[in-house]
């Protein structure tokens, strides 16, 4: 093992960070939106926006990702002419948007799931609480439903963003030269795989930890009513009044 | 003890016949990356085919050794015979110094020029050069007054190239600052690109060059520039084996010459490229 060598590939590598994580964070934030619209539109309760969302979740979370960017990269790219008539060729010309697409169809079918599951979770008794308090509509749902759903969702939409980041090296197919690309390319200059590998491997491992710790802080902070209260001092001058 | 005694002989006996039979017929596993036409590339069937097998059954018939050819990707092909998971590369792989650190190679059994391959309607086409071929061994300063006369029209292009080849070497030395370089995994893939528009321009060898023309969708695709050899660019196509591995270069080195010599080469190369690709020694 050459330590000297493992240094100057981690600082190397570090070069793909911004890219990866940028690629994840995309993906992740349109990821969301699409997949509580798709929660809802399962939610509904209406069939015509039931199906088509079941539909969607299907397709995604049963194929696999690296088959879904070589379709939208490689695929898209034979109806160049009809994608250039509608003005969309912009869009899919570029190696980037065609990932930062492929992330976000994929982890929005997952991610609604999560957020199904989680707005599905929250106890009826405090929705009915609520109702009795007078909240309905928008109110009860951003003020219960959502913080409850969201508290409930977060260990498994958390692994989800992990898987992201992760899923984030299969860019590195279409060209994209984030730490995965950065990686194959030092291995085939050098042909010192394992050293990489090591290397490119520990990076996600310290880019997964800190997201780690963040989704906790953030669970921490969701669930007050877990937490021990603050200790009261005692007043002792209070019992003499 | 007992026990151990017999348990020993037993080892050695199966020791001694496992080398017994690989005496007789001794197998040679070479790895191809079967994304190369025409140098070796999965056929329809989902076979092997290509120059570089038909040479390599050719080459192994006189070595008197059983082939057994395997599929590797490209950007592990180096590790992977160092790891000993096969003895050889066939795989359209050029002599270089930085590969000649970690491996070793046999005689050349191929080369074929390098260049720019460009849509018939694209301002490329009209590169300078083009039809000719210049050497970096033989004409230093030709080679590189050449790469100078390709800038003004290159400026700012977007080029497809295979990653971790020598042609991804030549385009970062030579055209860096002139062009974007994008590297792929395989020339199929930046051949699908070429055709998509998202490409100006790709650079691999002649002979796959050719290959890809061959294909109904690249019909308007045309070999631009001047065809570069040697310096980068390597020394020539040869196979790849570990550097301990004396006796196999030695086999591999006199079938290629007895190759070379009868033609078999020069045949097998205008069958696969339509060019002659036999060395120049």
């Amino acid at each position: 093992m050459d330590f000297a060598f493992m240094r100057d590939a981690f600082l190397t590598l570090i070069g793909g960070v911004p890219l990866t994580l940028n690629l994840a964070f995309m993906a992740v934030g349109l990821g969301a939106i699409l997949a509580m619209l798709l929660a809802l539109m399962r939610m509904s309760g209406l069939k015509v926006l039931d199906w088509p969302a079941q539909a969607y979740v299907f397709v995604f979370r049963g194929t696999p990702l690296l088959v879904q960017i070589f379709l939208i990269y490689y695929g898209l790219g034979q109806f160049r002419p009809t994608l250039q008539e509608w003005g969309l060729w912009v869009f899919f010309r570029e190696p980037y948007w065609c990932a930062v697409f492929a992330l976000t169809l994929n982890t929005a079918a997952y991610a609604s799931e999560i957020i199904r599951g989680g707005l599905q979770s929250v106890p009826y008794n405090q929705v009915e609480a609520a109702r009795a308090c007078g909240m309905s509509g928008i109110l009860l749902f951003r003020r219960v439903i959502f913080p409850i759903a969201v508290r409930q969702a977060l260990p498994a939409y958390g692994s989800e963003i992990i898987l992201m980041v992760k899923a984030t090296s299969l860019a590195s197919i279409i060209t994209m030269m984030e730490v995965t690309g950065l990686a194959a390319k030092l291995i085939s200059q050098t042909f010192r795989a394992v050293e990489v590998f090591i290397v490119a491997g520990l990076i996600y491992l310290i880019l997964n930890f800190i997201i780690t710790r963040i989704i906790m802080a953030i669970e921490w902070w969701l669930s007050p009513h877990l937490r021990r209260p603050p200790a009261v001092e005692p007043r002792l001058e209070a019992a003499h009044v | 003890m007992k026990l151990f005694k017999t348990l020993g002989l037993g080892l050695l006996a199966s020791a001694l016949t496992i080398g017994g039979a690989a005496a007789q017929e001794k197998t040679v596993k070479i790895a191809t990356e079967g994304a190369y036409a025409p140098w070796n590339f999965t056929g329809a069937g989902g076979k092997l085919e290509g120059f570089e097998i038909d040479l390599a059954n050719d080459l192994c018939g006189r070595m008197k050794v059983k082939c057994e050819i395997v599929a590797q990707d490209w950007d592990g092909i180096i590790p992977a015979l160092n790891a000993k998971k096969y003895d050889a590369i066939m795989a359209g792989m050029n002599i270089t110094d930085k590969r000649l650190e970690v491996i070793n190679f046999s005689l050349p059994y191929a080369a074929t020029p390098h260049g720019f391959g460009v849509m018939k309607d694209s301002p490329l086409a009209k590169l300078a050069g083009t039809g000719t071929t210049v050497s970096f061994e033989k004409d230093s300063e030709g080679a590189k007054k050449a790469i100078e006369a390709w800038k003004p029209l290159l400026k700012g292009k977007t080029v497809g190239v295979q990653g971790s080849t020598v042609n991804s070497q030549f385009l970062e030395t030579y055209l860096k600052d002139t062009i974007e370089i994008r590297e792929y995994k395989t020339t199929e893939q930046h051949d699908l690109d070429l055709t998509a528009g998202r490409i100006d321009a790709i650079f691999a060898g002649h002979g796959a060059l050719k290959a890809t023309q061959e294909k109904p969708e690249f019909k308007d695709m045309v070999v631009a520039g001047t065809g570069m050899r040697g310096g980068l660019l390597g020394r020539g196509v040869a196979v790849g084996m570990r550097k301990d591995d004396a006796e196999l270069k030695k086999g591999f080195d006199e079938a290629i010459q007895a190759a070379i010599k009868d033609g078999t080469i020069k045949r097998l190369s205008e069958k696969w490229f339509k060019i002659d690709a036999t060395p120049q020694v």
